[in-house]
């Protein structure tokens, strides 16, 4: 990494501690992502965009803030990045997917709350986050109590906005999430001083679609058997689609899947023989959050797909581009984004369909389901998960953990015990 | 044909020998703070065809001298299925697990599932519990067979239920009635353990808490059925272990 030093400073991060984070990135990723044999070459750009996430990202972001240009931060899938490009904004994932600082969160947290949060705390009072430190605007959403309530609190430290989620999906429901996908609009013409007009609109519609057809594209590859590209390397891409450029980002995605079409043409394939092919589900995982399918893929099996915010659900569904007004364009990306089947919906049928269907077309041989410690929505429907997926006889593992590295040895265990079980059923088949 | 099978589990190792299909030596040491000294120690002047580890400390064997590795999942069921052929589930209650699994009527693991991350309701829940009663492990077990009542315990994080019985005893509660408690609530966890894998005849019981006589009485009245119990149950990992190195060539 080239030196940003001075860069840094100007955000206001605490450069000591800001070492120690990112001398612990490097080793992390060698031994999660690039100790990985036979790597498809277009995985290139995305381990360069890794190298550099303190760097030249941020650079841009500075640049393009010098510019004039406005950066907003998410914490969530529902918040609609369309809306920020079209304000000439730069939309960037914030969610945090590492222990940092716990003990000072704990001091505005309770101790029993979900890890995402007090990490997102944690990075922010440890100012080792150069992305927060850029934004002119947080955009929260109230997905969950802790969040809700947790939004409350970081806007001590910088502006937010809070979109309010409805938890149900009637016509009220959607009443409300259309005025609020305009409340924000609002909100973001306020910061940048100019009017959202329907031009932008329609283009970063089509910029954001385009991201999700190729994230599409590659989800679509990996219902490859043998596999074309390992789980890690997926979840990976995802979640740098938070925080790169969306058309360059969409530009790379393709590349890598022309490279994969062609590989698989070829015969090249990652792991060889069979391995089984978990759907993992559940809570999201931020960077550098790859524990739980590091052990799952160093055990012997494949993660083929992830029914996360940082899976499919993130880009399944795209933004109807029929629309002719600005009108049309709100309640078309509105619609979109209430689509999402997150776990604070009730009820959430569409989920569990969901992952019946992934099942089916991924040929899964078990879920895994990775619920985050204290995460009411996601522990609690993974009772109706189960229920579902044992009416069709597929194994099912629940994992709860959080961002610790000290249940390792346990989770290995299940996850290594759910493999030899596959192994032995197949086997006598 | 010599194999062996070694079971690294978090309070105790365990080495089991076969030769030609039957167990010709087995021993049962403390993990410690070294385990693999302790390994090397149990291993010294042996000699094996083939060895397989299992335990949560198998990938340090593996690292060092052990040939393969299973998960103890899997070296639970191979093991009891072997002592017990009718074995269809079985409930172990190790150092730091407690797992509950169900099997085929050919010995495969069909489902299975482990306590939470913490040591709730495990043996070193047990071993704690017993000394702030300032009972030996054994000493706890009699003392809680013997019990007239039972006070409830509520909490089963190690942590607050040691407050918790602190705060009994400073009320003057008899220690027999919180030995009693203190059974009864981890007989509550596996047997909803159990209850989620499915209770299918014939149950075994394995893992050094089977030892236990209390806890043996307590989940047979409270599953209504008798329990199966190895002669020796803190071997059955190491013996699973064992069989697999066997049936692996």
């Amino acid at each position: 990494m080239s030196d940003y030093r001075e860069m840094w400073e100007e955000l206001g991060l605490d450069l000591q501690a800001h070492d120690g984070l990112l001398e612990v990135l490097p080793p992390l990723y060698q031994e999660t992502i690039l100790s990985q044999e036979n790597r498809p070459e277009g995985m290139g750009y995305f381990d360069f965009v890794f190298s550099e996430i303190h760097g030249l990202r941020v650079k841009e972001l500075v640049e393009h803030r010098a510019q004039g240009g406005v950066v907003v931060g998410t914490f969530c899938t529902y918040v609609p990045e369309e809306l920020v490009i079209a304000a000439g904004g730069i939309c960037v994932g914030l969610c945090a997917g590492a222990q940092v600082a716990e003990e000072a969160a704990e001091q505005y947290l309770p101790r029993n709350l979900c890890s995402l949060i007090k990490s997102s705390l944690g990075f922010k009072l440890a100012k080792v986050c150069p992305y927060i430190e850029s934004c002119d605007l947080l955009v929260g959403e109230t997905t969950c109590d802790g969040k809700k309530k947790y939004y409350e609190i970081l806007g001590e430290f910088q502006p937010v906005h809070v979109m309010e989620l409805p938890q149900r999906k009637d016509e009220v429901d959607r009443a409300l999430w259309r005025s609020e996908v305009r409340r924000l609009a609002r909100r973001l013409e306020e910061l940048t001083g100019k009017r959202i007009e329907s031009e932008p609109l329609r283009e970063a519609i089509k910029v954001v679609n385009e991201k999700r057809r190729a994230l599409l594209r590659l989800a679509e590859l990996r219902k490859s058997d043998p596999p074309v590209i390992s789980g890690r390397d997926a979840l990976l891409i995802n979640q740098i689609a938070f925080y790169d450029d969306p058309k360059r980002l969409a530009e790379k995605v393709n590349a890598l899947c022309d490279e994969l079409v062609e590989r698989r043409e070829k015969g090249i394939f990652i792991g060889g023989s069979h391995r089984p092919r978990v759907l993992l589900s559940g809570c999201p995982m931020a960077i550098p959050n790859w524990k739980l399918p590091a052990i799952i893929e160093n055990s012997g099996a494949l993660v083929a797909m992830d029914e996360m915010c940082t899976g499919i659900r993130y880009f399944r569904h795209l933004v109807s581009e029929e629309a002719t007004d600005l009108d049309g364009m709100l309640d078309a990306i509105a619609d979109r984004y209430l689509r999402i089947d997150c776990a604070v919906f009730t009820p959430n049928r569409e989920r569990l369909e969901h992952i019946k269907e992934l099942v089916r077309d991924y040929s899964i041989d078990a879920v895994v389901y990775y619920a985050l410690q204290f995460c009411d929505p996601y522990t609690v429907e993974a009772f109706r998960v189960r229920q579902e997926l044992e009416k069709d006889g597929i194994p099912f593992l629940y994992l709860e953990t959080d961002y610790s590295a000290e249940d390792v040895g346990q989770l290995t265990t299940r996850v290594q015990a759910l493999i030899e079980m596959l192994e032995t059923k197949s086997g006598s088949s | 044909m010599k194999v062996a099978g070694l079971d690294i589990g978090s309070r105790t190792i365990a080495l089991v020998e076969m030769d030609d299909g039957t167990v010709s030596f087995s021993e049962v040491v403390d993990t410690t703070f070294d385990p693999l000294e302790q390994c090397r120690r149990l291993l010294k002047d042996r000699d094996f065809d083939l060895l397989v580890a299992t335990g949560y400390g198998r990938h340090l064997a593996q690292a060092n001298f052990a040939h393969q590795v299973i998960t103890e999942i899997k070296a639970f069921a191979l093991g009891c299925h072997h002592i017990f052929p009718e074995c269809r589930t079985i409930l172990d209650i190790g150092g730091q697990d407690t797992k509950a699994i169900s099997v085929s009527p050919d010995g495969r693991v069909v489902d299975f599932q482990m306590n939470d991350r913490c040591a709730a309701g495990t043996g070193k829940f047990l071993e704690v519990m017993a000394s702030a009663l300032g009972l030996s492990l054994q000493e706890m077990g009699e003392v809680a067979m013997g019990a007239e009542g039972e006070v409830k315990i509520s909490s089963m994080c190690t942590v607050f239920a040691e407050s918790e019985v602190t705060g009994l005893i400073a009320r003057g509660t008899p220690r027999p009635l919180i030995a009693r408690g203190l059974h009864e609530a981890i007989c509550d966890r596996a047997a909803s353990l159990l209850k989620r894998v499915g209770v299918a005849r014939e149950l075994v019981f394995a893992g050094g808490v089977a030892r236990n006589p209390c806890m043996r009485h307590l989940l047979e009245e409270r599953l209504g059925m008798p329990l199966l119990i190895p002669e020796n149950p803190q071997i059955v990992g190491a013996l699973g272990a064992a069989l697999s190195a066997r049936d692996s060539d």
